[in-house]
């Protein structure tokens, strides 16, 4: 590894006396590697978004020096998170949170608070959308709770990432809203998941977009409803006539579940306002990069963009509905 | 199906483009130097080269980090062999007798039956994936939890019914493995456990650490006690030792087609390749007629894990093609970069990007031969290693093996976790406890529990769903077969006794 980062960094020394020429204001800028943290495993989605913004920023050359990224995933992401925590005033880390930001430490009791980092910017925010195998009859989400009513307590099985993260909390939410129980099935990753339900294994998921749209070009699964206040705004055809537009909310068929998940990105604590801006200013530099597009497009991601004080109050309210969440579903662990 | 060969034809056309050759050959040196190094295993190197590869077509791409990760394949046999330090987990097996034969002076035969059975195994894998592809990938679906239980059963089950060893110590060496492998978070509730409070132990013990620690370092302490001679002396630096050795290989065709057919299989279903060395290895002990000599340096030994490894390594990428799951670290990283690439890995990527698809396919073909020639060559010098004094050489084994642990998690307390490993083997050895179950218990240990007990939450807990259909009722029917063999063979025998009488 030392040799390559070696290699690295004189590839990337040799961009930064480029840039430096052009850009002879000096505000902070990383002087060396910066390690990009991803609390969770290789192939997820916040991995995907991770390795994508390292391959948009290594490739419009829009940081001096290079970003690499980590994957420490243990304890549900908790390491990860104490490494960030316990790298105090170092501006060359950064990590990109999930869900795990608010539901690992209530969850595990791991010491460790979303305040303890310095909040960067929301990137975007990623949907949730009921999934169905596309050889059941069920074409609407009506047509699916209705069967659920129908059958006993945890006949259908749900399939999710992990256990008392995102998808469970959705499935609780799910089970309160229609009034029986689901059975919850928690899988290692996004895309086993999305395959479990092509092979018949789980009744339903409740997969990110992009962790399932490969199944559903394919038609092997069917979209029922998302769980957003309204609908997805992309119009590219993806399977026959249909787009991420024609997915109706899961509101207005009768099922009244909202919820959302933030893709954003924090630093160690105390650092500084003019660390943390540069890192604000190349995300937006980001966000205009047609290869990003292409990503948000993809997933259907939310393009909600957020830094400051509105961020932090975004990060606060999430907390706070997380708490809530998790304490009726009985998720807390009782360290906290 | 005559589809399939003209796409292909059409693929080498794109694979065998000068550029695209040298890419491979970068490509393979490259994994090469980074399967030599423990730790640095495929899945860093290629993450670490993706951003790199942007400015290239993501055919040319694709070739290149495929490459790199047939290339690590190939190096991962090297410190198996030379130092007893596999670098990936289905090297493990590939040590039993390989670092035997090096240490009779025949390191050169032994990573020439290495690199050319690991060949053999990814050239038939890759035949099966021209010629079935389709029917592969619905195979493949039907694995849900309880097939995958049935099938680790099987290969926990192979070992203690194989094991040469009293199969109590196999058990008891292969529960401290579970016991270990239970540490860290537990998937299906999300509460930690057996960490008692130490945010180290937040991960687990990672499988790398283990063997590096366990392998390597013991290995080292072993032969420092019994003075610091190195026993791989008599190796001499020899051009013809792979002419010599690939005269004797067509004696064990059988092992090899036994071990192709074990490894596609496991490839395929999602349970991969480590299983697939652990299990072809104990099988060709069981069948072999030189099946005794198994442990102390036999070339059947190394001929048949790796055969089935790179059987099982390649086919596996046909589910990671056609249904978007990786099946390894490095596979997820690759994918991530086909994602970057505008491709989206999943049932439409054979008819709608035929090109890639099949360039790819065609890149196995190329990059395998190449790769063959590659480390063929290089054969003479690495065994020529062995030469160095070992008070030379045990030095730099253990700086090798501190860094290879470290970059596992860029983690001090795993270099402590490494040592801990290190003396826990020296003890093991000494006791004859074997140390391949508990390697294998700690690779396998996490999945097979995942997979036992979402079946059991789907089944509402009953555990006749270990029974509930044909395919995995044959599988765990075969286990329970293998883990009693001890047993059933001693009945058979008795019973053949008792017949004329």
């Amino acid at each position: 590894m030392k040799h390559l980062h070696a290699f690295g960094l004189g590839a990337a020394a040799a961009l930064g006396m480029s840039l430096l020429s052009l850009n002879p204001a000096a505000a902070w800028e990383p002087t060396k590697p910066v390690e990009f943290i991803v609390p969770a495993g290789t192939g997820g989605g916040a991995d995907q978004m991770a390795r994508t913004l390292q391959g948009i920023i290594a490739k419009h050359s829009l940081m001096p020096t290079q970003l690499i990224v980590i994957n420490k995933s243990g304890g549900a992401g908790g390491e990860g998170f104490l490494d960030v925590k316990n790298s105090k005033a170092n501006p060359h880390k950064i990590v990109i949170t999930l869900s795990n930001l608010f539901t690992t430490p209530l969850a595990t009791g791991i010491p460790f608070n979303w305040k303890d980092l310095t909040p960067v910017a929301m990137l975007a925010l990623d949907e949730f959308v009921l999934w169905v195998n596309a050889e059941k009859p069920y074409k609407t989400a009506q047509d699916y709770v209705a069967a659920v009513k129908a059958a006993p307590d945890g006949t259908f099985k749900m399939g999710g990432t992990g256990s008392k993260q995102e998808d469970q909390i959705i499935t609780v939410a799910l089970e309160k809203a229609i009034g029986k129980k689901l059975t919850y099935i928690p899988y290692k990753g996004g895309g086993e998941v999305a395959v479990q339900l092509v092979g018949g294994h789980v009744d339903s998921t409740v997969n990110n977009p992009i962790e399932a749209v490969s199944q559903w070009r394919g038609d092997k699964v069917r979209p029922l409803c998302v769980f957003d206040e309204k609908t997805l705004p992309y119009t590219d055809k993806i399977q026959g006539d249909l787009s991420w537009s024609s997915i109706p909310t899961c509101k207005s068929a009768g099922v009244d579940v909202e919820y959302l998940m933030l893709r954003g990105i924090f630093m160690p604590p105390g650092v500084s306002q003019e660390q943390v801006d540069y890192f604000v200013t190349l995300f937006k530099k980001v966000r205009e990069t047609p290869e990003w597009q292409q990503l948000m497009k993809d997933g259907a991601f939310n393009q909600t963009f957020m830094a400051g004080p509105e961020f932090k109050a975004w990060v606060e309210g999430a907390e706070k509905n997380h708490k809530a969440l998790m304490q009726e579903a009985g998720f807390i662990a009782a360290a906290n | 199906m005559l589809d399939n060969f003209l796409n292909l034809w059409h693929g080498f056309y794109i694979a065998g483009d000068p550029f695209n050759l040298l890419l491979m050959v970068v490509g393979i040196l490259l994994g090469v130097i980074i399967g030599v190094l423990p730790g640095l295993g495929g899945a860093n190197g290629v993450a670490i080269l993706l951003p790199l590869t942007f400015s290239m077509s993501p055919t040319s791409a694709i070739i290149l980090l495929s490459c790199i990760y047939w290339g690590a394949l190939f190096g991962g046999a090297i410190t198996s062999v030379l130092f007893n330090i596999p670098g990936e987990p289905w090297s493990v097996a590939t040590t039993f007798d390989g670092h035997p034969m090096a240490r009779q002076g025949k390191a050169g035969e032994a990573l020439t039956a290495a690199f050319t059975s690991s060949f053999v195994g990814a050239f038939v894998a890759i035949i099966m994936i021209t010629l079935v592809a389709p029917l592969v990938a619905s195979f493949a679906l039907q694995f849900g939890p309880a097939e995958k239980f049935a099938v680790y059963f099987l290969a926990f089950c192979s070992f203690i019914g194989m094991s040469k060893e009293p199969p109590a110590k196999t058990i008891v060496s292969m529960m401290i493995g579970f016991a270990l492998a239970a540490v860290g978070l537990d998937m299906v509730t999300g509460q930690l456990r057996l960490t008692f409070g130490f945010e180290e132990l937040l991960n687990g013990f990672d499988f790398l650490i283990a063997v590096i620690g366990l392998f390597g370092i013991g290995e080292i302490l072993l032969t420092m006690e019994e003075g610091l001679e190195f026993r791989g002396k008599a190796a001499k630096i020899d051009a013809k030792v792979v002419l010599r050795t690939w005269a004797t290989l067509p004696k064990y065709w059988a092992t090899s087609i036994r071990s192709c057919i074990i490894g596609c299989w496991m490839g395929i279903t999602p349970a991969g390749a480590t299983p697939a060395s652990f299990m072809a290895y104990g099988i060709a002990k069981r069948v072999s007629k030189n099946g005794k000599n198994f442990g102390n340096g036999e070339i059947e030994g190394v001929v048949a894990p790796e055969t089935a490894a790179h059987a099982a390594g390649t086919s596996a990428l046909l589910p990671m093609l056609a249904l978007g799951v990786p099946g390894s670290p490095t596979a997820a990283v690759l994918l991530g970069g086909l994602l970057i690439w505008g491709l989206q890995p999943g049932p439409m990527l054979f008819v709608e990007q035929k090109e890639f698809v099949w360039g790819l396919i065609a890149s196995m073909y190329l990059g395998n031969l190449v790769g063959l020639f590659v480390v063929l060559t290089t054969v003479p010098l690495f065994a020529a290693i062995l030469r160095i004094p070992f008070s030379i050489i045990a030095p730099v084994i253990l700086v090798i093996c501190a860094i290879g642990a470290y970059t596992v998690n860029n983690n001090v307390f795993d270099v402590v976790m490494m040592l801990v490993f290190g003396v826990i083997g020296y003890v093991l050895k000494k006791t004859s406890y074997p140390l391949a179950p508990l390697v294998l218990a700690i690779v396998l240990g996490d999945s097979a529990e995942e997979a036992f007990r979402q079946s059991l939450l789907g089944s509402g807990g009953s555990i006749s769903v270990f029974w509930s259909n044909p395919l995995v009722s044959t599988i765990m029917a075969l286990g329970l077969v293998a883990g009693f063999w001890t047993l059933i063979s001693g009945a058979i025998a008795r019973f053949r006794v008792a017949q004329p009488a």
